[in-house]
């Protein structure tokens, strides 16, 4: 067995997490919102690609650029005229109505997609691969990687750069005073949440065509993006990034033991790391 | 002038909770003898609605009272459930003495879980609860001994020659299925009693008074000296332990277990939370009346599969939108009927005679 | 005919009546003091006006137009800009981003910019890049008015802003009220501070449990009508 591949896929992998817990991240951040229907909106995106992909015979890429705006617009709307209403003192009514939305999607997609595993074709992408010193990388995932590192740099820049990101850390901080700013904290938070959908459209197109999904893939992909976020730290993106390579290649070193070990390794992993450091590893100085 | 002290008293008493006690007495008796009454369908319905009914108000009290929004409850489902069989299958335990041991593992296995998932806050404690079921899904999956990946079942002479069947056999001239089938819903009946009078009984014990404190207001509640921490803990325990020995109860009827159906989040979880959310979250009679409605929804819709699913869901989003407190609480607001009282009521002194006729102060 | 005033203004907490009717009036360019003790509704009449609190429509006029149900940041829009009480800084941004982020909801042309505020405060641009947080207290509160004006507004409403501050920290905050003024807009100060308030503003109104009990010129105000009008007229005059 070659370790040196196979923690060089569990990095790539890392990528893959990191893009599933971006947008989980952000939300969380500006409304200490976790929406428990997370994966399945990941689901969803990777079956509207596909769609599209099916339908109009576009490449799986064209397909997620037609779904991006698709998914903003539906993730916008979520927020504004739903999940707003659940927001407050009291956590419940967020996670519950958001855990209500992952029954609806979940059920909705098996009724309009069957229980059927599928899977996006990249076409010879899929099997493309170049040497990165003494191991292959292949295409895919190393533009799962890259997209998201870029993904975390655009991020991170439209936060701390521009006027639209103070406008989101004032309203973290204190909507009431935001208003008084003139920043509208429910369009705010509808913002945050359809970008959030735009990262997650990212992270449907790897998924949708690194591996087979299905309706009911949605609640392990919100685990894995979580397990990333609580490793890495809340608050930092980078950290997240750290986190879903700590899970990758946790993930693929168990695999590589024995398979049917891949995902449990992943999760002792994530425990080890809340035991020793339950801040995560990069914890945000403040708060 | 002659100085009169009040003699004040505090109770939580109302006018609808005693004859209710009354009528609650007369049909959990009535319920005792209807295996001796009914076909064994209804006996296995009625144990679905009573299991889904401790399920349930375990985790209204998890959530509705503690604080403690947990997706996870499966794991002790699927754990006391995997117990039992364990004790059957490996050391050839009565299966009625394997639900017990599986509530005390329940208990166990929480202090653990308990121990990571206490470190998460706010929201992310419901995800570790899910993490923590996975975890422990994963792991049971691995063991051969009990079917590994695809399951196994429990020998037909365990359930068979299980304690009472016999006894049952000769004095009603039942089959032993049929036997197994009443034994196994008179356990759910007064594990269903027990659970109620356990949940009300906290509430209004003083305990119960520092719970809702934590709920409304943790810190303020930790300044007059109540030890939030601890009482979580308990609660998250003994709820475990409840919920152990419900899974196990439930799988010695079911008699075939494996790992997807033993740690289901849908199953388990999923309806669980709709229950509770229908019935009226925080109130003792809230999953009482949100387990009888599921019922019939799922008797009357569960043929249209996901799209059931998906109705389920969307109610459970509406209720929670539009009446966060329930059917339960609707009703509750509009007539001010409370069966099972927990606010205190200052009674005695003039207060008394200036409030008399005034229902819940 | 007044910029922006109050009309039979009442206010609401729940079941807790604040404001009982209370009518104000402020001219464009003119500085109001609102004085009173504890509890008085001054913070109340601050966070209706501004938006924070909705109220009866026209319960708050501005430039002709009802106001009062209007949301923060419309009335923000119309050109009225409150410091909060508190400073209510931004923690996670930094000096000058909470100056930035004051312009996020107006725009407006005016004398306001992050250099002429700069100007007006020198130490806001030697502690631009330091966290709000990092500061003394009154450079909090010069950060906290910076924010309001640069919304350029033609109203500025100023909730207890020598709250908790040194008497020199204060002097050298007022200090900056002569060029506010002179930027022609108006301004609503509340203060507990009696001596201050008359030295700065044009006209006071006293305000006492949710009503007010006095009003006028600031020069022609006597001390003993003023501590009537604060404390009651039960009370005696306290040293």
């Amino acid at each position: 067995m070659n370790w040196l591949d196979t923690i060089l896929q569990g990095v790539l992998l890392g990528g893959l997490y990191a893009l599933f817990a971006a947008g989980l991240s952000l939300v969380f951040g500006i409304m200490r919102l976790v929406n428990l229907a997370h994966g399945d909106l990941i689901v969803l995106a990777a079956f509207v690609i596909l769609a599209l992909v099916t339908t109009l015979g576009v490449s799986p890429i064209v397909g997620a650029l037609i779904a991006a705006p698709l998914m903003f617009a539906a993730g916008w709307a979520l927020q504004y005229f739903v999940l707003n209403r659940t927001l407050g003192k009291d956590m419940l009514p967020p996670l519950l109505v958001t855990f209500g939305l992952s029954i609806v999607i979940q059920n909705g997609l098996l009724e309009g997609f069957s229980a059927d595993s599928r899977r996006v074709s990249a076409g010879s992408l899929e099997s493309a691969s170049i040497a990165l010193g003494p191991v292959n990388a292949g295409i895919m995932p190393l533009m799962t990687f890259l997209s998201a590192v870029a993904v975390i740099v655009c991020l991170n820049q439209l936060i701390y750069r521009t006027a639209v990101g103070r406008a989101f850390r004032a309203t973290s901080d204190d909507p009431a005073t935001a208003g008084l700013m003139g920043i509208r904290p429910q369009r705010i938070f509808a913002l945050a949440t359809g970008l959030a959908m735009v990262v997650v459209t990212i992270a449907a197109l790897y998924l949708a065509t690194r591996a087979n999904f299905e309706p009911t893939s949605g609640p392990a992909r919100l685990i894995y993006a979580f397990e990333a976020v609580i490793v890495g730290g809340l608050g930092s993106l980078w950290g997240t990034l750290v986190g879903g390579v700590i899970l990758g290649i946790a993930q693929t070193v168990g695999a590589a033991i024995n398979p049917e070990w891949q995902i449990l390794t992943g999760h002792l992993a994530f425990l080890l790391v809340l035991l020793f450091k339950p801040r995560g590893l990069f914890p945000r100085a403040v708060d | 002038m002659s100085l009169v002290v009040p003699s004040w008293q505090v109770e939580t008493r109302n006018k609808t909770s005693a004859p209710f006690g009354l009528a609650a007495v007369a049909t959990v008796l009535l319920a005792f003898a209807v295996p001796l009454l009914v076909s064994r369908g209804v006996v296995q319905d009625l144990f679905f609605i009573l299991t889904m009914l401790v399920l349930a108000q375990n985790w209204n009290l998890l959530a509705g009272y503690a604080g403690l929004i947990s997706v996870g409850q499966q794991a002790f489902v699927g754990f006391g459930a995997y117990a039992m069989f364990a004790c059957v299958i490996l050391f050839g335990a009565d299966p009625l003495v394997a639900v017990l041991i599986a509530g005390v593992l329940s208990m166990l296995l929480a202090i653990p879980t308990a121990f990571f998932t206490f470190r998460l806050q706010g929201p992310y404690f419901a995800i570790g609860t899910w993490v923590i079921a996975e975890v422990v899904r994963l792991l049971l999956a691995q063991w051969k001994a009990l079917g590994g990946g695809t399951g196994t079942s429990l020998p037909r002479e365990a359930t068979r020659d299980m304690i009472g069947v016999g006894l049952m056999r000769d004095l009603f001239g039942m089959k032993a299925s049929a036997a197994g089938d009443a034994l196994t819903y008179w356990i759910a009946l007064i594990l269903m009693v027990l659970t109620v009078g356990f949940v009300y009984g906290l509430l209004r014990s003083k305990q119960g008074l520092g719970l809702a404190a934590v709920r409304d207001n943790e810190q303020a509640a930790r300044a007059v000296g109540v030890n939030a921490r601890r009482m979580k803990a308990f609660v998250y325990l003994a709820a475990s332990f409840i919920t152990g020995i419900a899974g196990a109860l439930i799988y010695v009827q079911k008699a075939r277990i494996s790992p997807d159906a033993a740690f289901s989040v849908t199953d388990w979880t999923a309806y669980v939370i709709f229950i509770v959310v229908i019935g009226g979250i925080g109130t003792v009679e809230g999953p009482i009346v949100g387990v009888i409605l599921f019922f019939f929804l799922q008797n009357l819709l569960a043929g249209y599969g996901s799209w059931y699913l998906l109705m389920l869901g969307l109610i459970g989003i509406l209720v929670m939108l539009f009446a966060p407190r329930g059917l339960w609480g609707l009703f509750s607001d509009r007539t001010g009927i409370q069966l099972f009282p927990v606010r205190r009521l200052l009674r005695g002194g003039s207060l008394n005679r200036a409030h008399k006729g005034v229902p819940h102060g | 005919m007044a910029l922006i005033e109050t009309k039979g203004l009442k206010a609401f907490y729940g079941d807790f009546q604040a404001l009982f009717g209370v009518d104000i009036a402020v001219d464009a360019g003119e500085t109001v003091a609102i004085i009173g003790a504890n509890g008085a509704g001054k913070t109340t009449l601050m966070r209706s006006i501004s938006g924070v609190l909705a109220n009866e429509p026209g319960a708050i006029v501005h430039n002709n137009a009802p106001i009062g149900a209007l949301p923060a940041p419309d009335v923000l829009a119309r050109g009225i800009a409150m410091v909060p009480e508190g400073r209510k800084l931004f923690p996670s941004l930094t000096v000058e981003e909470n100056l930035l982020v004051g312009a996020y909801g107006r725009k407006a042309q005016g004398q306001w910019t992050l250099e002429r505020l700069y100007a007006l405060f020198p130490v806001l641009k030697e502690r631009r890049k330091s966290p709000a947080m990092a500061l003394s207290g009154g450079q909090q509160q010069m950060v906290a008015i910076s924010r309001a004006l640069m919304s350029n507004p033609s109203v500025l409403l100023c909730d207890e802003i020598s709250l908790g501050l040194a008497p020199a920290i204060v002097r050298a905050i007022y200090a900056a009220f002569p060029s506010i003024r002179a930027s022609g807009a108006s301004i609503v100060i509340v203060e507990q501070d009696i001596g201050q308030a008359l030295k700065v503003a044009d006209r006071v109104y006293c305000m006492m449990e949710g009503r007010i009990t006095l009003s006028g010129r600031a020069s022609e105000l006597g001390r003993d009508e003023i501590h009537k009008a604060y404390f009651g007229a039960e009370r005696h005059e306290l040293a």
